[in-house]
């Protein structure tokens, strides 16, 4: 029942609209890398309690793919952001340091 | 004997009789009683027997948090069980009866378990019935279900309406009592969107009844004149009787409008559930008087000192006519002075306080009522129904100093804010000495999308327990969430005067010292038959956390979920753990606050529009052919088509015999159509596919398979090369969303710089499949184009006109036969099918269903997603190497095909099976194999996927999965049957029919 923004279409879309997608920024691992590399990519997940990066699609809405990063404790959100990035954007990290000084970053 | 006075009740009208039943029994009551007011004037306090040991229960409380009176309402369609009686609006021809006994209320046998109390202790459930094994199922089980549960479970669906409804607001308030409405007229002020909630039928909450003065008026005046300003608002929403049931992540609040259980039959929906999206919400939710714990506190006639005072100011209803006061604070005062205006007796009030010096009393006192401080009731006389107590020091042990006959026993514990929509979020409490209760800690509260707090505690709920103090509080709190959202209030704050109140003293055991036999009969939870000496047990065994022995216990764990038993259960924990209170802390509280009927959360989402179904072009077609409809995923498929007294076993049959011999029609529009186009379209197919799929020459039909990430098999399909720069993808009929889904993912997050566009274009097409030898003449007689094995061969695919429609030929086979599946606009679909059937009806052609399909294509040795998968399986399992590019670097799931486990020799394999007497192999059996595993169960080698009986082959065929697959050919093995039979089987190739594939391509 979280509400998120879509960074596409600007909607505030809710449950009936969205579906998630686990965790964000996930490099993948094809043929030829190692069983570690392939283990952590398939089932190594964070899964923390406080800051998290999410995959969400706004399934019923513009259909397309966007990362949030919220905390996992407190459900606020500090921003979303298009899938077409390889880690957060420099504003969002600094929104989030700003707010959760003890937290560790993103890597 | 509780009775009706001739006076009084700011709520009923006198004027108005109602007539209702009760078990039974004829009663008249007044139009703005509630039940519980009505049962009382007509002398009728034994409401209910208790779950464990069937005790006599009464009524305890006047509103939500009433644990006993719950009743079976209404009869057949209209029967609802475990509805709260002092939350029940009276209404003429109610009917209601009493709940847990037998063979009747008075009179009920189960009462023998109280005798048996010794050896029902906490945990019984655990301790009792473990040995003998046999007695479980025997003696036990039966036993406890025949006992288990309040209510009867109701035997006719539901007959009433329900509906929800949406909103938004800026400010929601949750509570219509003064402080709800002083909140809401600041919030109001600001011009804010306010909707104000309150689940009782009449607004002003407690106030009225407390006769205190708001701007120098009495409490009522202010209320209405409020109430009158709120509702010209257009800024403002108000609904009474609408229970505000849980606050939910990021402002999302759920309500239950209560619309028509009072007025059944005139038309409207029973309820209204409310889903909310809220800026902020303020919680002004009051507070709940706790009962005290003395021996004997569970007989009927012992009351809440506040339910007492509610029932004669508010409804003219006198529960008893000696009424003795027991209490730790001066709030209760105010019953006796109320009692004694009312013309009743107040023989004594017990004050467990050492001194007692407040304004109330000294009014009490003024009145010539007595007043003994420092005591407490040792024990309640009676059976079922209080005669008396029995009274004792509050510092001692239980000697009884002196004993006075009463008939109602008023007692107050102090009062505990209603926290639950300030925690249902994670909002956190803590500890108030002072008046020994936990309430909302505003430093950390459940937190909004933006990281600032949600919800807002006001009034009573927030510990502000005086009229005074609420709305002072109430006030503050709200100009606050007005200042958080950015704007201003106007108007001044209303102020109360009320009798002020000396410092109450917690007691959670009456007397402190109490014995073991006082303390086995003072009661916590009375629904569930927890008593003090239950949760000293319950520590003494190492149940120590809260949650732990709440489960042991069941304390808390009754229909009204603790709101009375809650925080004495607690402390008493607290203390046989000598640890202080706020160190053993609370349960977790959930929604609902209240129960919310499940009528109520369904809405109109019941019978044809509980989900959207979605029909083919020829749906209707199917329905006036008899067809036999089967649900696949929301679609509905015509299984098979009976046709006079067939069964449909036999039906299907029919439908392949003549399929193999003349031909037949399949509506395969459900079949998932994703076009993939762009630059990098074969690219794209070529990582989503395990075969290449980007050199399919234009014109051409391949087979390809999608595996997952971990190279499990996830979706199979034709995929149709439409031109140079687009391909028709075809997937399973449940599978078209779901892989639509997955390109999207792949193309949107991994490679975004593809030039690929995708469209599920699966409901603009109407599919038929046209299969059998005589599948080409009768496109030959619709005429249009040519469908030539050689302009058209075998997995090919031509543009062209059938019967002057547009339409595109595939010539792809799913049964073995010579076959073409023909796509047209959805619109035209119907057109062509009855074409079809008109122009092939001398060629004999029939439709079938889905169940000849299936048959037909396990007769071919083809694989079905989700019979010969399961999410565990990868092609290589099913023999499907062949589907798999050696030559890709990659593709989606090919390294997970790459673990070394999956390339183990004992994985299990596909192979056909054949029953060595013909018969069909049971669905989901076994292979078996010698010896048993840890667990003393037979030892398996593999297990059916696919079986049928073959009506081409005369005889029961199979596939199936089995250790070592296509290398165990003409090996014999055993399958398990039901009860615990077995079926020989040989091994053999899946490909039953026509293995050559010369049917199909001609």
């Amino acid at each position: 029942m979280l509400i998120l923004e879509c960074p596409y279409c600007g909607v505030k879309a809710d449950e009936t609209e969205l579906a998630p997608g686990y965790e964000a920024h996930l490099k993948r691992f094809g043929p030829s890398s190692s069983p570690e590399e392939f283990e952590a990519y398939m089932f190594a997940r964070k899964n923390p309690k406080g800051v998290h990066f999410e995959r969400w699609r706004h399934a019923y809405g513009c259909g397309k793919w966007f990362l949030a990063a919220r905390d996992t404790a407190t459900l606020e959100v500090f921003g979303t952001y298009p899938a077409q990035v390889g880690e957060p954007p420099a504003e969002i990290i600094a929104k989030i340091k700003a707010k959760r000084p003890d937290w560790k970053g993103f890597k | 004997m509780s009775t009706r006075l001739q006076k009084g009740g700011r709520l009923i009208d006198r004027s108005s009789a109602v007539e209702f039943t009760f078990n039974s029994k004829r009663m008249r009551g007044f139009q703005g009683d509630t039940l519980a007011a009505a049962l009382l004037a007509n002398d009728q306090m034994l409401v209910g027997r208790s779950f464990k040991y069937h005790r006599p229960r009464g009524i305890v409380a006047s509103g939500a948090e009433e644990p006993n009176a719950l009743i079976n309402m209404g009869t057949g369609a209209q029967f609802a069980p475990n509805q709260r009686a002092t939350t029940t609006e009276l209404f003429a021809g109610l009917t209601a009866r009493s709940q847990n006994h037998w063979p009747s209320l008075e009179m009920d046998i189960g009462v023998v378990n109280g005798l048996f109390a010794r050896f029902l202790p906490a945990g019984f459930y655990y301790k009792t019935f473990i040995h003998p094994r046999a007695a479980w199922k025997h003696v036990f089980e039966p036993f406890i279900r025949q006992s288990a549960g309040l209510g009867q479970a109701p035997t006719e669906a539901d007959g009433d309406r329900y509906e929800h409804a949406y909103a938004f607001c800026d400010i929601l308030i949750a509570g219509g009592g003064i402080a709800g409405l002083q909140a809401a007229l600041v919030a109001a002020s600001s011009g804010a969107r306010v909707m104000l909630l309150e689940q009782n039928a009449h607004w002003g909450g407690r106030a009225p009844v407390d006769g205190d003065l708001i701007n120098g008026k009495p409490a009522e005046e202010w209320i209405k004149a409020v109430l009158e300003a709120l509702g010209k608002m257009e800024n403002v929403t108000m609904r009474s009787r609408c229970m505000v049931a849980g606050s939910y992540d990021h402002g999302y609040v759920l309500a239950d409008e209560n619309i028509a259980d009072h007025t059944p039959g005139d038309g409207r929906p029973k309820h209204r559930l409310w889903r909310i999206r809220a800026g902020r919400i303020i919680a002004a939710t009051g507070a709940l008087e706790r009962p005290l714990a003395f021996a004997g506190n569970d007989i009927p006639g012992v009351m809440l000192a506040s339910a007492v005072r509610d029932y004669v100011v508010n409804y003219g209803v006198s529960a008893g006519d000696r009424t003795v006061l027991v209490t730790n604070n001066d709030d209760a005062y105010r019953t006796a002075i109320a009692l004694r205006e009312a013309g009743l007796e107040v023989p004594l009030i017990i004050d467990a306080r050492a001194e007692v010096t407040g304004d109330l009393p000294a009014k009490a006192r003024a009145m010539g009522i007595r007043i003994t401080s420092g005591r407490a009731v040792v024990k309640v006389k009676g059976g079922a129904r209080v005669s008396g107590v029995a009274i004792g020091l509050q510092a001692g042990e239980g000697a009884v100093l002196e004993e006075v006959v009463c008939d109602v026993v008023a007692m107050s514990g102090g009062w505990s804010p209603v926290v639950h929509l300030f925690s249902h979020c994670g909002g956190k409490l803590i500890w108030d000495d002072a008046q020994a209760h936990f309430r909302p800690d505003s430093a950390r509260p459940p937190t909004n999308q933006d990281g600032a707090s949600m919800v807002f505690a006001a009034g009573a709920a927030n510990g502000a327990l005086q009229g005074d103090a609420a709305l002072a509080d109430a006030g503050r709190v709200a100009s606050n969430v007005v200042g958080e959202l950015g704007l201003k209030t106007r108007g001044k704050l209303a102020k109360a005067v009320v009798c002020s109140e000396a410092a109450m003293e917690p007691v959670w055991v009456m007397p402190q010292g109490a014995n073991t036999v006082l303390r086995a009969k003072m009661w916590l939870d009375f629904q569930n038959d927890v008593k003090v000496s239950d949760v000293q047990l319950a520590a003494r065994e190492g149940y120590t956390s809260v949650e732990h022995a709440k489960r042991y216990t069941t304390l808390g764990m009754a229909t009204d979920q603790g709101k009375l038993s809650n925080i004495n259960g607690l402390a008493v924990l607290s203390g046989a753990l000598n640890e202080p209170i706020p160190a053993v802390g609370t349960t977790t509280f959930r929604p609902p606050y209240t129960p919310v009927p499940l009528g109520a959360l369904a809405g109109e989402s019941r019978g044809e529009i509980f989900q959207p179904l979605r029909r083919t072009p020829m749906h209707a077609w199917h329905e006036a052919h008899a067809a036999y409809l089967e649900p696949v995923g929301l679609w509905r498929r015509a299984y098979c088509y009976p046709r006079g007294p067939e069964t449909h076993e036999q039906a299907v049959h029919r439908e392949i015999l003549n399929t193999r011999a003349n031909v037949g029609l399949l509506d395969a529009s459900t079949l998932g159509k994703i076009v993939v186009k762009g630059p990098d379209a074969g690219r794209f197919l070529d990582m989503l596919y395990t075969n290449v799929m980007s050199n399919l020459p234009v014109g051409k039909c391949r087979y390809g398979l999608m595996c997952n990430e971990q190279g499990f098999l996830s979706d199979d399909g034709v995929v149709v090369r439409l031109s140079e720069d687009s391909w028709l993808c075809h997937t399973t009929t449940g599978g078209a969303e779901r892989i639509h889904g997955w390109m999207e993912d792949w193309l949107q997050c991994e490679w975004w710089d593809w030039q690929v566009y995708t469209a599920n274009v699966t409901e603009q097409y109407a599919q038929i499949a046209v299969a059998g030898p005589k599948a080409r003449q009768l496109l030959e007689k619709l005429g249009g184009m040519d469908v030539s094995k050689e302009s058209l061969p075998f997995m090919g695919f031509a543009e062209g006109t059938l019967a002057g429609l547009p339409v595109r030929v595939y010539r792809i086979s799913f049964s073995g036969e010579l076959s073409y599946e023909i796509a047209v606009a959805a619109s035209q679909g119907l057109a062509l099918w009855e074409k079809l059937i008109a122009a092939g009806a001398d060629l004999g052609v029939q439709p079938y269903g889905t169940e000849a399909m299936h048959v037909m294509r396990a007769e071919k040795g083809f694989i079905m997603m989700g019979d010969e998968t399961d999410g565990t399986v990868i092609p290589q399992d099913l023999n499907l190497g062949w589907a798999i590019s050696k030559k890709k670097a990659d593709y989606l799931g090919k390294r997970g095909q790459e673990r070394t486990y999956l390339a183990r020799p004992d994985r299990f394999k596909l192979a056909g099976f054949e029953t060595l007497d013909g018969s069909v192999i049971p669905d989901g059996a076994y292979i078996i194999a010698e010896g048993v595993n840890a667990n003393g169960q037979r030892n398996t080698q593999g297990r059916v996927t696919s079986t049928y009986h073959s009506p081409t082959l005369g005889r029961g065929i199979a596939m199936g999965l089995i250790v070592g697959g296509m290398d165990r050919l003409g090996d014999v093995v055993e399958f398990n049957t039901l009860p615990n039979g077995t079926v020989k089987a040989r091994v053999v190739d899946p490909v039953f029919y026509d293995k050559e594939g010369e049917m199909q391509n001609v």
